[in-house]
């Protein structure tokens, strides 16, 4: 941000560089927040409402929203008009400032996240170098929200809601922070951007593929982010049938509307961290390539590209980056759409048993897998063993055909057998297509 | 076992305090099985009479069916309608109180689907049942007043605050000569 | 550490309003925050007098005061309603109207089952099946709105037949119903009945043994899930069913437990194909030459006497207890549900377990509100 106010200074651009370095550097931040905020992040929460009401009714043999604008995309804007226009009810024995604060927290805890997550080569808000650590403490942010707006409900649901939802997202901060810990131990580095350099458009120079223990982290990490933004299988405090909407459910209006972006950004979130760190990022093929006949060789940089008179290509490439990471992340949305609309919930016990007995130990493993898989002579990207130097961006270390080709085998098995091998094995054609045995007369 | 048998059997258990088989008059065209023959059972002996015929190995009434509170203007009775899942017989056997008291014995302890059955008789006709684990209100709240399958109920004006009935709102038309003052609702 | 951790326990009320009691129906828990310790059923908050309105109207218009004891298996209400009249007044009923009667009945049951069953998964937390289930059930809605107008609450089988007769087209129409349903079971099996997470949630949970579910008074699938094979349409036959073919599920205790809330379930998917078995049956065999309804007096009286008579409703037995002393109106109607006799088992059975334990045994016992209250 400074160098670009400096920039702007430099150049002269009347009125903006009388204010000063300072003074530009300021106003940039939160035209780039405003920008962000509500150009991106927000857009991107309402649009994935309408994704998961599309979806919802496809699954459910129904067409989602289709009347309010071309194809229902205007009931994104039409709901969110009415949950502003609703009347504000705060219950007459409820804490009324843990009340009003509760959905702050959430919506804050859900959009700090967003910030230090790069969605293309140079488009990233800030590149912290603690950007895992800073994501997962934004993530505990979240429970303080739902435990607030369940305790302060008044509400014996509403608590036990709250009470549920702490449990679920403290038990599973551990399966996030170790399948996230093998990528951090082969990269090095705790920051977002970093983890993606030190990887390659391919699929065997993906983090995922690297070496059994990532392959195993990334599920683990999949998992166990859906129950950190309580998404069904695991939506216990919120869920509906048993506790009238758990912690949410005194809220109205426009409170209520917070919890419900929170949850749909989060889900957008949990997809581009799993696809940066595990699934390639925003590599594509070609990308040297082009690094080379339109910079000549160096990364490009915001302030450099437009000193070199080269904004459009930087644009254009960036462009190319943030496309490629949404064609990645956009299946796993889905994914996740259709698995809250697919499977049961699972009871709180089972939950707690899937974190602490299944996920936590697959996740040391993996953590164990890697770090041994690092330091031994040959394999990794220490050649000559541990304590040779690192600089970042690094090398992840030679392609191991198997450490490749064996995750690849095994998912074409797994859905080869749910595909043919279960006890109902699919059959092509519609339902209705498929003409039932004789019947008894 | 035809109800005859059944009939006989308790008889010579239980003597003078079962009554004669009555056998509905013959009006439909049922095969016997499905007639609606029943007998009277004292309340004196209702209890030792329920696990007899629950226990004893040529009866083995162990599916209740259903428990029915009737009122004749006369007497109050409790209807039991048995059925054998062994033996596939079934029989109504019929126990009756008198209006100033109502008590009998539960048979809640000998099958457990008297429990509410007979709740909700308590409830709606009055029958008490003694010796029932929870006797207490099921349709009804628990501070209503009278018991309404009753054949003199009459329902009370108001529950807690809130009226039974409502004036005749046709009066109040133009040009109506309707009498205001017939209430609508309540016991006409 | 020798002292133990204090805890306290909460009165929760899951109260009247509640999306997944079945209707209006509460229930006091004591908890302490996940484990019930006592569980005490409230009813009454549907309590319309209906019994007492029997005695007020005459019999032939008491038919739609039995749809809304179960609305949800109308048809079999009604069904179970016109066989004790019948009975009680010595009407006989033609064979054309006969096989209606099991026609609308058997595709009564398939919805009501497709409900119960649906709404079992949407309590569970699968909202898909539920959608699949109602967009099935309007196939069948759409057959019932032809051929008597209604959509829920049908009042469509009367003392003496079936209030219309079929429309032209109609018998093809539920033949080619029942060919497109029969596949979607399979759909609906494949969707949801043997999910993993969907097995753990409902395997061993709330088993009820036959002894139990006997002494209780449980009826219908909740009695054959524990393994007894009893089935009113069988064991008691009543209409043409002594004419027509068809198997009697019982749960197998497949998964989990012999007679835990996934026996009760599959049971009732199960009787979902074989009622398709019956309808086709019944379609084949409707006769042509005989009329839709007997001659029945306007005013009917019938001879004094009594009469219990039970048939299988979707929900078990559901007994009808009639006394006439000749007039046109009744002395007494009683209605014996199957849903009542469930609240009588809960008490017992929801001690120990967890509150989303609960929500699977009511849906799983398939309870709807104005049964228990009538």
């Amino acid at each position: 941000m400074f160098e670009l106010a400096q920039y702007v200074v430099d150049k002269d651009f009347w009125p903006l560089s009388g204010l000063g370095v300072l003074g530009v550097s300021i106003l940039l931040m939160i035209a780039v927040s405003v920008f962000l905020m509500h150009g991106f992040f927000m857009p991107i929460a309402g649009v994935m409402t309408f994704v998961e009401r599309k979806i919802a009714g496809w699954t459910q043999a129904r067409i989602g929203p289709n009347r309010v604008g071309p194809f229902g995309l205007f009931v994104i804007l039409a709901d969110g008009i009415k949950l502003i226009l609703k009347e504000d009810i705060i219950p007459a024995a409820a804490d009324r400032p843990l009340f009003k604060m509760a959905p702050y927290a959430v919506l804050g805890g859900a959009f700090m996240t967003m910030v230090i997550i790069p969605l293309g080569p140079n488009l990233i808000p800030v590149d912290l170098d603690l950007g895992i650590l800073v994501y997962i403490a934004a993530g505990s942010f979240v429970t303080m929200g739902i435990v607030m707006s369940g305790w302060s409900s008044n509400n014996k649901w509403s608590t036990l809601g709250g009470a549920r939802s702490v449990a679920q997202i403290i038990s599973y901060e551990i399966p996030v922070g170790m399948a996230l810990l093998p990528a951090v131990i082969l990269t090095g580095s705790l920051s977002f951007q970093s983890m993606v350099l030190a990887q390659g458009w391919a699929p065997w120079q993906w983090t995922m593929f690297h070496n059994p223990g990532l392959f195993i982290a990334t599920f683990v990490y999949f998992v166990a982010a859906l129950a950190e933004i309580n998404r069904t299988p695991f939506d216990i405090p919120e869920a509906e049938s048993e506790l009238v909407s758990g912690y949410n459910t005194e809220y109205s209006g426009m409170r209520f509307g917070m919890f419900f972006v929170a949850e749909f950004g989060n889900v957008v979130v949990i997809s581009w961290i799993t696809v940066l760190v595990f699934m390639g990022g925003w590599h594509f093929p070609g990308e040297q390539a082009l690094v080379q006949n339109w910079f000549g060789g160096t990364w490009p940089t915001l302030v450099g590209a437009l000193e070199s008179g080269k904004a459009v290509q930087f644009g254009l490439f960036n462009l190319i980056g943030h496309a490629t990471l949404m064609a990645k992340t956009v299946p796993l949305i889905i994914l996740i759409v259709l698995l809250r609309w697919t499977l049961p919930r699972v009871r709180i016990d089972q939950l707690m048993d899937i974190s602490w007995k299944y996920l936590t130990p697959m996740g040391m493993g993996a953590t164990v897998m890697t770090a041994a898989y690092m330091i031994w002579p040959g394999w990794g990207p220490f050649p000559e063993g541990a304590g040779s130097g690192m600089a970042l961006p690094r090398d992840m270390g030679p392609m191991r055909v198997w450490s490749f080709l064996l995750p690849v085998a095994f998912m074409a098995f797994c859905v080869g057998h749910a595909l043919m091998a279960s006890r109902y094995p699919w059959k092509p054609g519609r339902p209705s297509k498929i003409k039932p045995a004789e019947a008894t007369s | 076992m035809t109800p005859q048998d059944i009939q006989a059997r308790l008889k010579t258990k239980f003597g003078d305090a079962i009554g004669d088989l009555v056998i509905t008059p013959d009006a439909a065209k049922p095969t016997p099985k499905y007639y609606e023959n029943f007998f009277t059972i004292s309340p004196k002996v209702w209890r030792e009479a329920a696990e007899y015929l629950k226990f004893d190995r040529e009866l083995l009434f162990d599916g209740l069916m259903c428990v029915t509170g009737l009122d004749d203007k006369v007497k109050l009775t409790a209807v039991y309608n048995l059925y054998s899942y062994i033996h596939r017989h079934r029989i109504t056997v019929k126990v009756e109180v008198t209006r100033d008291e109502p008590k009998m014995p539960s048979a809640q302890p000998v099958w457990m689907h008297a429990d509410w059955m007979e709740r909700e008789a308590y409830d709606l006709l009055g029958i008490v049942f003694e010796g029932h684990r929870d006797l207490r209100r099921v349709l009804l709240p628990e501070d209503w007043i009278g018991h309404p399958l009753r054949k003199d109920y009459v329902e009370p004006a108001e529950y807690r605050g809130i009226m039974t009935w409502r004036e005749n709102l046709l009066g109040k038309l133009p040009g109506e000569s309707y009498d205001p003052k017939t209430p609508i609702g309540g016991n006409q | 550490m020798t002292t133990a951790l204090k805890t306290e326990e909460i009165t929760l009320n899951m109260g009247p309003q509640h999306p997944s009691t079945h209707g209006v129906i509460r229930f006091i828990l004591k908890t302490d925050g996940e484990i019930i310790y006592e569980c005490v059923p409230d009813v009454g908050y549907l309590h319309r007098s209906i019994e007492k309105i029997g005695e007020k109207v005459e019999w032939q218009s008491f038919i739609p005061y039995t749809d809304r004891v179960d609305y949800l298996a109308s048809m079999n209400s009604n069904w179970a309603y016109s066989l004790a009249v019948e009975r009680l007044a010595g009407i006989e009923v033609p064979r054309r109207a006969e096989f209606l009667r099991v026609i609308v009945g058997e595709l009564g049951r398939i919805t009501s089952h497709l409900i119960g069953a649906g709404a079992l998964a949407l309590d569970i937390g699968a909202a898909t099946p539920f959608t699949h289930a109602i967009r099935d059930r309007e196939m069948v809605n759409d057959l019932f709105e032809r051929i008597c107008g209604a959509r829920l609450t049908f009042s469509f089988v009367y003392p003496g037949g079936v209030a219309y007769d079929a429309p032209p087209g109609w018998i093809e129409d539920v033949l080619e119903f029942c060919d497109y349903f029969e596949p979607r079971i399979e759909q609906f099996n494949a969707l949801i009945t043997y999910n993993k997470i969907f097995v753990k949630r409902l395997a061993g949970v709330a088993v009820i043994d036959t002894e139990t579910a006997i002494d209780y008074g449980l009826v219908g699938p909740n009695l054959r899930a524990s393994g007894f094979r009893f089935d009113l349409r069988r064991d008691e036959p009543y209409s043409v069913y002594p004419e027509l073919d068809f198997d009697v599920p019982v749960g197998r205790g497949e998964v989990g437990v012999l007679g835990d809330c996934w026996d009760r379930f599959k049971c009732r998917v199960d009787e979902m194909k074989e009622s398709l078995k019956i309808v086709r049956q019944a379609c084949r065999m409707l006769p042509t030459d005989s009329a839709h309804k007997a001659k029945v007096k306007k005013i009917l009286k019938p001879p004094k006497g009594e009469v219990y008579v039970r048939s299988e409703s979707a929900r078990g037995e559901m007994g009808f207890y009639l006394i006439s002393d000749g007039t046109q109106n009744s002395v007494r109607t009683k209605i014996r549900t199957g849903s009542f006799s469930a609240m009588g088992v809960f008490p017992k059975v929801a001690r120990g377990m967890m509150i989303a334990d609960l929500i699977a045994v009511i849906a799983s016992l398939d309870i709807v509100a104005p049964e228990i209250d009538r």
